[in-house]
């Protein structure tokens, strides 16, 4: 009965607190390998749950059986799968289609991929509509245009008539959510639908998710991050390897978690509660010792008003970095935090001399550094290590994990003088960063992303740098890997003594790593000064707005 | 985890190790092409020269597979001694055509600015030029022979791989491995020699493995339009122009010589794929 | 109240008035157009050079291959030659006027039949063009049929439909000439063997052509769909509840066909090598026959006009190619 073509919203007939969807028992089986494994949840109206997991939990699994959408080869059962007493296991293919998009609607990641390229705005977001015969050629557009209107896009006319990508990353989200509700379904499935946004875009795409929450939509949330999850989610499943670990009201799982996983789960998120204490939880260092102490004389890096302008393709110059200085001092981390498009990353690229300023200049121990010709400074290279967000495709593919380390080594102040000596010393540096003897032969290809980040680190540390640049080092991790990455930095800086310019655009991590901080917007520094300065008393409205932005696992309702 | 991983054709092209029957079958079929190229007498027992007027023009039967042709000789054994001048023709071509867009390709990717303005409009120009057509102007100007269809070939194949041997320079030159090395203070000799040529040249062994088929098919044309190796000699496309007389009577003299070109072109194409998925899955 | 506030955080994106968008548009077509044309003077220039490569004195060559027969000349029997072809001339005038005549229609004079090239290739042309668009047509329609019917059926029919272009797009156009022929026109006299340029003698050549090129664009347009269809944008279509034609169709299809057309301006020139060999197998009018027979007689300059004409039809073909890639592609018009 739920399927019948019909345009009001009476058919809402679930009362709230009664279950929309009921999930008994559900497995979910590629060929031999079972990812689902056998779990249960209740969907209610106006109500959120969020499934919150890993890469490799099933969650997105879940999300996709739910609308049918599993895969080919892969295989369902349940006990229960049951949207308002139709049984979504029993439907054919035809029925599915009367249903998706209709009765439940899909939101996914990153719309600049999820919505059709090719195809303006207005026809994709309206394409539900024709779908599923909803009005007729004249009121489709005027529905598009206030479903538009409806998820906060200015100037809805003329959006529907671009593609989507002419639209800005929040724009776009937002269109792709007005194309899921278009027909006011009564389940949204959200699946990791702010990743890869901006945090205060973000934001504003929670509360828009959160507005359709309560109009009475029932929504179920995917995501791998807690803290976004804590903002919107009245009940929160915790899944790990296809089974469901903890499940309860979010203020109970998130503020007083019970299953052991969901506990290291949290405590790995770093923020401001987390400087200075361990993010894996119950390991220490494996050397304890006292941080050494940051040598506030002259400054180890220097960088003086560094400009940077790139001509557009439009012909236009645009200043990308505008008038940067900042000091990194021996042993101290220097964050910069910014959105995409701050400049941040071009700003580490200066610092590096991998790429030339228009103006200022860059000291390295208060000698010329970016001033240098290419041939000067290629000996002075080994003091200015680098971690990148892809340290995959930082390795020449031909070579061993053994090769990428011992070709750093060489370039150290004493290079290895043995075959004997090099292999010695490679085992102690992969040793150092958590890798052993068996991942020595190995390609980088065969490891897993935090290994490849581990020898990413190893190479860097091998010529015994003073200062190692980390462009989004724990960006492209799931978080109790990042927490792992994170940790073996801060050891490796007790130990080491090694100065860090940090670059990422979460807050959390910034405030976890860095004594002192830069915050970039639109090529500026708008804000510097300690972390705790800029994280609790920030000065300048921007900085101020992303930290209002910024979701916190406190935020649990 | 995203949605598209989980998809099954993005786990159908995974890296897959194991062998599939197809490269088997093209394998066998390129190293029976080579034995013929190296040792003909192993594989025929007759010779290409044996005249038979009283069985001339035989259909393919059990003694004649291939048939006879109007000399009465075996097509089979004429085929199998073609092979060695076949081969060497699509070799030599490939060989023509990979070095010249070897060193154009790398001169362009690697000098940039202007050097890659200038080698790049001259490639567009050549292109402009289909490859049959601009192998016939420069036998018009030589005269047809050996010599001339694997240069001929050669140049006129050559535009195509240079655009692919610049585009691989250009696509090595910016991988990350390349600002890393540079990052540990390797000078760019060091950095050329040990990242960027290797890695932008191994793509390029099994678009050679390609290339040698095509230049084969290419070589064959042009004697099939009486303009390559001419006809007393058994080279493959040389049997194409000598049967064309007898093409409404005796099918055989196209159709077999021309079948074996075919399959010989399918099973190289089929080796270098497979080496390409190879490469591309080993590299990325 | 279920507005939001507009995103006043959302950067302003260039929302070009149509005006200026449409000059922006006219002036990369300029752009374009007038590349093209270097390339063409280029093209004219390397035919120039590539007739002076012919080894040994022009005159002699051309007096050789008038009188069959190879010996010297004197001058008085040189001059007149030299004076006919403008062998006379200073080079730099030579090449002045052939790549100015080019553009006016006048392609120099033939060795063998002491007129213009021009009217050596004459009306040669136009039946060629016919046989190579009605093969480029219908190899696209067989591409996208056996592509649109056979991508991601399950194994055995993705099989087939994968096997089948593999094999069709190595056939070298002789082979399948020569086969239709046996087939078609001797085995079963369906089609005449010697085609003519009718409509019905136009089918095998038009097959002869387009069937490698089908499978050819249809492994492209193959590997293409194939990724599309894992794209996150047609999972979300699929979640509105689209169907799997529609989805092929309305979405998959438009993305899938993308770098199989930047590739038919190159095709257009690989079916004019191949319409040689079919013309010169039908027996059918067209350039392949004046092609093979100036070759033959080792006539260069018809044989240079001839490929530089081709050149030119490539040129262009590849000019509208891009200009048609954008309407299809609204992204580069965006850019």
């Amino acid at each position: 009965m739920t399927v019948v073509a019909s345009k009001q919203a009476s058919t809402r007939q679930v009362a709230p607190g009664q279950a929309l969807l009921s999930v008994q028992n559900l497995r979910v089986a590629f060929g031999e390998t079972e990812v689902v494994k056998g779990i249960s949840f209740t969907a209610r109206p106006g109500s959120c749950l969020a499934i919150v997991g890993e890469s490799g939990s099933g969650k997105s699994v879940t999300a996709r059986t739910l609308v049918g959408l599993t895969g080919g080869d892969a295989r369902v059962a349940a006990d229960r799968l049951d949207l308002d007493g139709t049984d979504l296991l029993a439907l054919g293919e035809r029925a599915w289609r009367r249903t998706r998009g209709k009765e439940i609607g899909f939101v996914l990641q990153d719309a600049l991929v999820s919505l059709d390229q090719l195809r303006r705005v207005g026809a994709e977001v309206g394409e539900p509509l024709e779908l599923h015969d909803w009005g007729d050629r004249r009121s489709r557009p005027e529905r598009v245009v206030e479903l538009l209107t409806s998820v906060g896009v200015p100037e809805p006319e003329m959006r529907a008539r671009q593609r989507p990508y002419e639209l800005s990353g929040g724009l776009r989200q937002r269109a792709l959510i007005a194309s899921a509700i278009a027909l006011d379904p009564r389940l949204v499935i959200a699946d990791e639908p702010t990743t890869a946004l901006d945090v205060t875009v973000q934001a504003q795409v929670l509360d828009l998710l959160a507005a359709s929450k309560e109009r009475g939509t029932s929504i179920i949330l995917i995501s791998h991050d807690l803290s976004v999850v804590a903002r919107l989610a009245d009940e929160v499943a915790v899944m790990r390897d296809g089974e469901i670990v903890e499940h309860g009201v979010s203020r109970q799982v998130l503020c007083d978690p019970q299953h052991e996983y969901t506990r290291a789960l949290l405590d790995a998120v770093p923020s401001e509660h987390t400087r200075g204490v361990r993010l894996v939880r119950g390991t220490s260092p494996s050397t304890p010792r006292e941080r050494r102490p940051i040598d506030r004389g002259r400054p180890l890096l220097e960088g003086r008003h560094l400009t940077k302008v790139y001509r557009g393709p439009d012909g236009v110059d645009r200043t990308v970095v505008d008038d940067v200085s900042f000091e990194l001092y021996a042993g101290e981390t220097l964050g910069i935090v910014g959105e995409s498009g701050s400049g941040k990353t071009t700003t580490a690229r200066i610092a590096l001399a991998m790429l030339e300023a228009e103006g200022g200049e860059v000291l390295l121990r208060g000698e010329p550094w970016s001033t240098l010709t290419q041939r000067e400074r290629r000996p002075l290279r080994n003091r200015v290590g680098v971690v990148y967000q892809d340290p995959l495709s930082s390795f020449d593919p031909r070579w061993s994990v053994g090769r990428i380390v011992a070709d750093a080594l060489s370039r150290g102040p004493n290079p290895p003088s043995s075959a004997e000596e090099r292999r010695t010393r490679v085992l102690g540096l992969l040793q150092k960063v958590g890798l052993g003897e068996h991942q020595v032969d190995v390609g980088p290809l065969r490891l897993s992303g935090g290994q490849r980040q581990r020898v990413a680190i190893a190479r860097a540390l091998a010529p015994e740098p003073e200062l190692i640049v980390c462009d989004e080092p724990v960006s492209a991790l799931d978080v109790s890997v990042q927490a792992q990455v994170l940790d073996l930095l801060t050891d490796l800086q007790d130990d080491l003594g090694v100065s860090y310019l940090f670059i990422s655009h979460d807050l959390g991590v910034i405030h976890h790593m860095s004594d002192r901080v830069l915050v970039m917007k639109d090529g500026k520094v708008v804000e510097r000064g300690t972390a705790d300065d800029i994280f609790t008393r920030p000065q300048d409205p921007y900085t101020q707005r992303l930290l209002t932005a910024l979701p916190r696992l406190e935020q649990a309702s | 985890m995203s949605a598209a991983t989980l998809s099954p054709a993005r786990q159908r092209t995974g890296i897959r190790l194991a062998v599939r029957p197809a490269t088997v079958i093209a394998g066998a079929f390129v190293a029976l092409v080579l034995l013929a190229a190296v040792a003909p007498g192993l594989l025929a027992s007759g010779t290409p020269t044996q005249i038979d007027l009283t069985n001339a023009l035989a259909t393919p039967s059990w003694s004649h597979p291939f048939g006879t042709d109007e000399a009465g000789r075996d097509l089979l054994t004429r085929v199998i001694y073609g092979t060695r001048l076949s081969l060497g023709i699509g070799l030599g071509a490939t060989g023509i055509a990979m070095s010249l867009a070897i060193v154009l390709g790398f001169v362009a990717g690697l000098a940039g600015g202007f050097v890659d303005t200038v080698i790049t409009r001259v490639l567009e120009v050549f292109f402009a030029f289909p490859a049959l057509l601009a192998a016939l102007l420069v036998i018009a100007i030589f005269g047809p022979s050996v010599t001339t269809s694997i240069v001929a070939v050669g140049l006129g194949s050559m535009p195509g791989y240079a655009r692919m041997v610049r585009g691989q320079v250009l696509n090595v030159r910016q991988a990350g491995y390349i600002e890393s090395a540079h990052a540990l203070g390797h000078g760019r000799w060091t950095v050329l020699r040990r990242h960027l040529f290797p890695n932008a040249m191994r793509p390029l062994v099994a678009v050679a493995t390609l290339g040698v088929g095509q230049s084969i098919v290419w070589a064959s044309s042009l004697a099939f339009l009486g303009l390559g190796v001419p006809p007393p000699s058994p080279e493959w496309g040389a049997l194409l122009d000598a049967g064309r007389l007898y093409i409404t009577t005796s099918w055989w003299l196209e159709v077999l010589p021309g079948l074996v070109i075919v399959l010989f072109a399918l099973a190289v194409t089929s080796l270098g794929r497979t080496l390409q998925h190879r490469l591309e899955g080993a590299a990325r | 109240m279920t507005t939001l506030a507009p995103d006043v955080l959302a950067p302003v994106t260039p929302t070009a008035l149509p005006a200026r968008r449409s000059v922006r548009a006219a002036r990369r077509a300029a752009l374009k157009a007038a590349s093209a044309v270097a390339v063409l003077i280029a093209a004219a220039s390397v035919t120039f050079f590539a007739q002076l490569a012919i080894p040994g004195d022009r005159a002699t060559i051309i007096l050789n291959l008038q009188n069959g027969r190879e010996q010297k000349w004197s001058s008085s029997e040189l001059s007149p030659v030299n004076e006919k072809f403008g062998f006379d001339h200073p080079l730099l005038t030579q090449y002045l006027h052939y790549v100015g005549g080019f553009f006016k229609g006048d392609l120099g004079t033939s060795y063998t039949q002491y007129r213009p090239v021009t009217s050596v290739i004459g009306a040669q042309i136009l039946p060629t063009l016919v046989l190579t668009v009605g093969a480029l047509v219908v190899a696209w329609i067989f591409a996208l049929v056996v592509t649109v019917l056979t991508v991601r059926r399950g194994r055995a029919v993705t099989g087939i439909g994968s096997s089948f272009e593999a094999f069709t797009a190595s056939l070298p156009h002789y082979w399948v000439g020569v086969i239709l022929l046996v087939v078609f026109a001797v085995k079963i006299p369906i089609f005449p063997v010697i085609g003519g340029d009718g409509l019905w003698g136009t089918v095998l050549p038009v097959l002869t052509l387009a069937i490698p090129l089908s499978g050819f664009l249809g492994q492209v347009t193959r590997d293409e769909f194939d990724k599309v269809l894992d794209q996150p944008f047609i999972t979300t279509a699929r979640a509105r509840g689209m169907g799997d034609t529609a989805i092929r169709l309305r979405h998959a299809l438009r993305h899938a066909v993308l770098p199989a057309i930047t590739l038919s301006g190159w095709a257009l020139g690989a079916l004019i090598s191949g319409a040689v060999i079919a013309e010169n197998i039908y027996g059918r009018p067209g350039i392949g026959q004046v092609l093979v027979t100036a070759v033959n007689t080792r006539d260069v300059p018809t044989v240079a006009g001839i490929v530089l004409v081709v050149a030119a039809v490539y040129i262009v073909a590849n000019l509208l190619v891009d200009l048609a890639y954008a309407a299809v592609d609204p992204r580069l018009r965006a850019s």
